[in-house]
């Protein structure tokens, strides 16, 4: 990666930024096939949309106190309805579901990209070098793994203080060692092909072999797991949001509405239900997607 | 065997030794905290150090850490915080609470799931399976806290026929355990049916379920005679590593439904940073996940002779 005269000539497992593309939007074409993998897409598309344009689509300022516990579908005297009711202080719980989706879509990637990033690291590092330094990471990750993970993020969270910055702190310390693992074992598979020992033989550095020919290669089922983490860290994230760990407020956070409503859930049922229903449908399209990209990966 | 076993327990026993030290350097980043939450936020600087003199907080750390491992291994776990008795005195009750809730919520997962996974596998493709297929992957997208809202609004609002908490305050009721279990089934089934599922499927794909079934032996037969006894070995796996994830979503049930369980005291014992407490729910915690593991990877061999260990 250091020296450029070496890169020059790209290696064959080395597609350039136009070939992958093509090869993205064919993937895509594959998974119209695939009905869930559709629905998947249309579910994130849809809650993609709705958290680029919030401004544009909630009819309310989502932090602004209206009218305190408004049925849904009840008219705003001053103009508008609050088509999913509002909260205890007043606030319009769909234009706080729809900018909270804001927050939602940016922690989640984020914290998955860093947890990745970590993971990939050491999993390369492991699976490529082997012997002691294999030894050493697989321990670390086993004391990592051998603790349920919600245990973990709340003593970290707990103890370093709930932000999002901690959040994506929390996730990455949680789950680089179950990606580690995958890429690990992948790495021990692909390190005896041929075009490693060609890299090697060439008197590649060990890194430019482990990210450009060993990485590009272990991508499908990492690409899979991506999809089904990033459901788990929307799940943790909601989680948190519930135990009173989540975003500080005021605001709007899906976990974090629900963990404020939760005491008044049996009498007014509209303040928990609906960011409910947002978090789990979020979730459901990204274990669909997850879905038809693996019916794909197995066609191939 | 008996050295693999005692290979698993050394390993335990250093995993428990590095996570206890972490938990103890973590908890040391924020030491005044500790005095506020158990003074008040109104309590003087005076009073505070008062109180972090007399439980030994200036003491150095390998010094704290080191009494607290000779008195653990003893069977010392110290005094919580929190509740201002021995930790044992709150950690047994509320551990017992927990296992009747696991105990429950397995004993309703594990028939459900793998008869759903077994007839969705019989018959790759069929409308069954994509009925079940589909409805696990729409199960295990609903979070515990959302599910426990869904279900509480459905029988506690609407139906008023369940209880909304289960703080069990007038002593042991049934009733109140059936939303908790349910809320814990309904996001774990669809897991393991799918592992079953796929199981079956590729068991159904095998050599000898095709002998079977053209020597023209009965289905009835060769699905309980043949294809069940290999298609359950992943699942046992599956099933016994699932402890690990029930004790996280055990967290978010108790704390929704007021349970007093170990979920909900861990919890508490995070949030007011009661070291001695969260030390010991850790230590409890890497032991259930250890052995499950041992009994999985044990189990697993048992089960499929044509593992051994190496």
């Amino acid at each position: 990666m250091t020296d450029i005269g070496e890169t020059a000539t790209p290696a064959p497992s080395a597609p350039s930024p136009g070939a992958a593309f093509g090869r993205a939007i064919r993937s895509f074409a594959l998974l119209r096939e695939s009905g869930a993998g559709m629905v998947g897409v249309g579910l994130i598309a849809l809650w993609v949309f709705v958290a680029l344009f919030a401004p544009l689509v909630a009819p309310f300022d989502p932090n602004a106190t209206l009218q305190p516990f408004a049925k849904p579908g009840t008219v705003y005297a001053q103009g508008g309805t609050f088509w999913l009711g509002t909260d205890h202080i007043g606030r319009d719980i769909l234009s706080r579901i729809i900018w909270g989706s804001r927050a939602v879509l940016f922690y989640a990637p984020l914290a998955t990209a860093s947890a990745y990033l970590v993971g990939i690291l050491m999993g390369l590092a492991a699976g490529y070098f082997r012997g002691k330094m294999d030894e050493f990471l697989s321990f670390i990750a086993n004391v990592i793994l051998s603790f349920p993970v919600l245990v973990l993020y709340i003593l970290v969270i707990a103890t370093i203080g709930a932000s999002g910055i901690n959040i994506v702190i929390a996730i990455t310390f949680a789950s680089a060692p179950g990606i580690m693992r995958i890429v690990r074992g992948l790495v021990l598979d692909l390190r005896n092909r041929d075009y490693v020992a060609a890299a090697q033989t060439r008197g590649e550095s060990s890194w430019y072999i482990m990210l450009v020919e060993i990485l590009p290669n272990a991508r499908g089922p990492l690409i899979v797991d991506a999809c089904l983490r990033l459901g788990y860290v929307i799940i943790t994230i909601g989680v948190l949001g519930f135990l009173g760990l989540g975003l500080p407020p005021p605001d709007p956070d899906w976990g974090g509405m629900i963990n404020e409503t939760r005491s008044m859930a049996l009498a007014f049922p509209h303040m928990t239900i609906f960011p409910c229903i947002a978090i789990s449908s979020l979730i459901l399209g990204f274990n669909m997607l997850a879905d038809g990209l693996r019916e794909i990966a197995i066609r191939d | 065997m008996v050295l693999f076993i005692l290979r698993r327990l050394g390993t335990m026993a250093l995993t428990m030794l590095v996570v206890s030290l972490l938990l103890f350097l973590l908890l040391e980043f924020t030491p005044g905290n500790v005095a506020t939450k158990v003074l008040g936020p109104y309590s003087s600087e005076e009073q505070r150090n008062l109180w972090l003199e007399a439980h030994g907080y200036f003491e150095p750390l390998w010094y704290r850490y080191g009494t607290w491992l000779g008195r653990f291994v003893s069977g010392d776990f110290g005094d919580s915080i929190r509740f201002k008795v021995p930790v044992a005195d709150v950690l047994w009750p509320r551990l017992w609470n927990t296992a009747i809730l696991g105990f429950w919520t397995f004993a309703v997962m594990i028939p459900l799931s793998l008869m759903l996974g077994v007839l969705a596998g019989m018959r790759e493709g069929s409308l069954l399976d994509r009925t079940i297929s589909v409805t696990s992957i729409v199960t295990t997208s609903i979070p515990e806290f959302a599910s426990a809202v869904f279900l509480a609004a459905l029988f506690v609002f609407w139906l008023g026929i369940l209880p909304g908490t289960s703080t069990m305050s007038g002593g042991f009721d049934w009733v109140q355990l059936v939303l908790p279990v349910m809320v814990l089934v309904l996001y774990d089934f669809g897991y393991v049916a799918r592992m079953t599922r796929a199981s079956m499927a590729e068991v159904m794909t095998t050599h000898y379920i095709r002998t079977a079934v053209l020597k023209g032996l009965p289905y009835r037969r060769v699905i309980l005679k043949h294809a069940l006894r290999n298609a359950l070995i992943a699942p046992f796996t599956v099933i016994t590593l699932q402890v690990n994830w029930l004790l996280s979503g055990v967290i978010v049930v108790e704390f929704f439904f007021a349970y007093k369980g170990f979920g909900a005291l861990l919890l508490e014992a995070s949030l007011n940073q009661d070291i001695f407490l969260i030390e010991a729910c850790a230590m409890v915690a890497v032991f259930v996940a250890a052995s499950t593991q041992t009994i999985a990877d044990v189990g697993y061999t048992v089960l499929n002779p044509r593992i051994r260990f190496a």
